[in-house]
């Protein structure tokens, strides 16, 4: 009985705090977006550049091209630049890409970065080492509005 | 301005443009003696999912270039030298050296390009490292060297360097076509948290900015290469393993049957390509 409690509590979907919408429970609208905050704490925009810009967060400019943040170095062409991306996206927008781009962009190169399970060979961080499911998201429920706080000040 | 300076600015221009632009000047001989495709067409069972394939080399800085253009600037080369001199020693208890029954290293040109390759007394898929040490155990009595060892790698870039400008030609069909359908699938699928594929990177992005790094197309026709990050040869797999790494997956093991599978498959892409080994990457 002990050992089929502890199979269960490891197996159990992963923690989420107070507040918060955990990645299992987020609804999508048919285009991808992600109306409710995932948090009921408004996201903060400078928080928003430390993930966009650290390389074991979110690590957004890997990949995409922001003026606003030319004085952090080595800017990545995979995705589109991401300026004035605030004119033509919502915010409800902009949380489902960052959540999980595939749903609006099927196929898309960008990683899912508040997902926790469904994956190839999930490994433990850049360890290369097996990890099990749930993972923790690449990025927390606060760090997403985060970002998307961020990204709604890029207006030009 | 006169029409003569208008040119002059034009063609420094031209000159200034970064590497991987479509160059007209890009080229590369080695010791002045030996040219090496840069751009070949893509082979026909790759369908149409590269327009050509290019050189890793066209993607590098001008200055890791210039490296590779002579083998007094090529760091790799040092290794070479060490492996010439591994091969005239007897290692194992036969009392035989890979010069006892090869001649010189240079006999050796025209073996890398088709690495892989079918062993039909073994029945099985064999790199240049399993040949390697298919010598080092059952001909010379000596004990098998590690995969990653600097002797291995010093060997694979000794052999690597006699056949330099040959075009990469693997076999894909016949005995091989499982491990090469195996490899295929490996390339197309999105392993790790990041669900990134080989193809993700290599097919649909090579020319692009990656953080600090232009992607190419992530052909081995340069390995065993030199790299700066490491100071050091690195092998194919060890190559491999990074790239699954860093798109936090569980990686695979240096030598396994997978890895292996993806090196036919990926040599595969770059058949057409030259032998540039020991190539000079950052
Ligand atoms: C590995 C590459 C990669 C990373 C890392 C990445 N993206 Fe993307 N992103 C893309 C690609 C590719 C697209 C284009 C979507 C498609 O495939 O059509 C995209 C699209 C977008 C869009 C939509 C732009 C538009 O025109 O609608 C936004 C917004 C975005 N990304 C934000 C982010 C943020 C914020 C992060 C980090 C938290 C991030 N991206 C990380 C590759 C990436
Ligand atoms: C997240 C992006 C990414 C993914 C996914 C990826 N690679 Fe790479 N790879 C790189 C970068 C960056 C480099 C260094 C620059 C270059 O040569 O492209 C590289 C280099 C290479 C090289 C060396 C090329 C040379 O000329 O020296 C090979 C071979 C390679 N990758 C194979 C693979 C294979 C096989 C896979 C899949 C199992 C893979 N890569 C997946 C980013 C990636």
């Amino acid at each position: 009985m002990t050992r089929f409690a502890l199979i269960l509590a490891l197996a159990a979907p992963l923690p989420v705090l107070a507040g918060e919408i955990g990645p299992h429970a987020v609804t999508y609208d048919e285009y991808g977006a992600i109306e409710e905050p995932l948090t009921d704490r408004p996201g903060d925009p400078e928080a928003g550049v430390v993930v966009m810009t650290t390389r074991g967060d979110g690590n957004c400019i890997a990949c995409h091209r922001v003026a606003a943040l030319e004085e952090y170095p080595f800017h990545g062409e995979v995705g589109p630049p991401l300026d004035g991306v605030a004119a033509y996206r919502s915010a409800a927008e902009l949380r489902g890409i960052v959540a999980n781009a595939k749903q609006m962009f099927p196929g898309t190169v960008m990683p899912a970065f508040y997902k926790s399970e469904g994956f190839t060979r999930p490994g433990d961080g850049f360890t290369g080492e097996a990890a099990t499911e749930p993972l923790p998201p690449l990025l927390t429920a606060q760090q997403i509005e985060d970002v998307v706080a961020f990204l709604m000040t890029l207006t030009e | 301005m006169t029409t003569r300076t208008v040119a002059a600015l034009a063609l420094a221009g031209l000159l200034a443009a970064p590497a991987w632009a479509e160059d007209a000047e890009e080229r590369l001989l080695v010791n002045d003696e030996i040219e090496i495709t840069l751009r070949a067409p893509a082979p026909e069972h790759l369908d149409g999912a590269l327009p050509e394939i290019v050189s890793g080399w066209v993607y590098r800085s001008p200055e890791t270039q210039d490296l590779q253009r002579d083998d007094f600037d090529n760091p790799g080369i040092l290794y070479v030298d060490q492996a010439r001199e591994v091969w005239n020693a007897a290692l194992g208890s036969e009392g035989k050296s890979c010069a006892s029954c090869h001649d010189d290293p240079e006999s050796m040109r025209g073996v890398r390009p088709v690495y892989p390759k079918w062993d039909e007394a073994k029945g099985e898929l064999q790199s240049l490292e399993m040949q390697i040490n298919e010598c080092l155990t059952d001909q010379m009595g000596a004990e098998a060297w590690g995969w990653d060892s600097d002797d291995m790698k010093n060997m694979t870039a000794l052999l690597a360097s006699v056949s330099r400008g040959m075009p990469i030609d693997v076999a894909i069909d016949g005995p091989v076509q499982d491990i090469w359908e195996r490899g295929r699938e490996m390339y197309y699928t999105r392993y790790g948290q990041l669900e990134l594929s080989c193809a993700s990177c290599h097919e649909q992005n090579y020319g692009n900015l990656i953080r600090a790094d232009h992607l190419s197309q992530g052909h081995t026709n340069g390995f065993p290469v030199y790299r700066f990050s490491t100071t050091a040869l690195v092998s194919q797999h060890n190559r491999f393993r990074g790239c699954i790494r860093d798109t936090r997956a569980e990686t695979f093991a240096i030598g396994s049957d997978d890895l292996l599978a993806l090196e036919l498959y990926v040599a595969s892409r770059g058949n057409g390509l030259s032998v540039e080994g020991p190539a000079v990457r950052h």
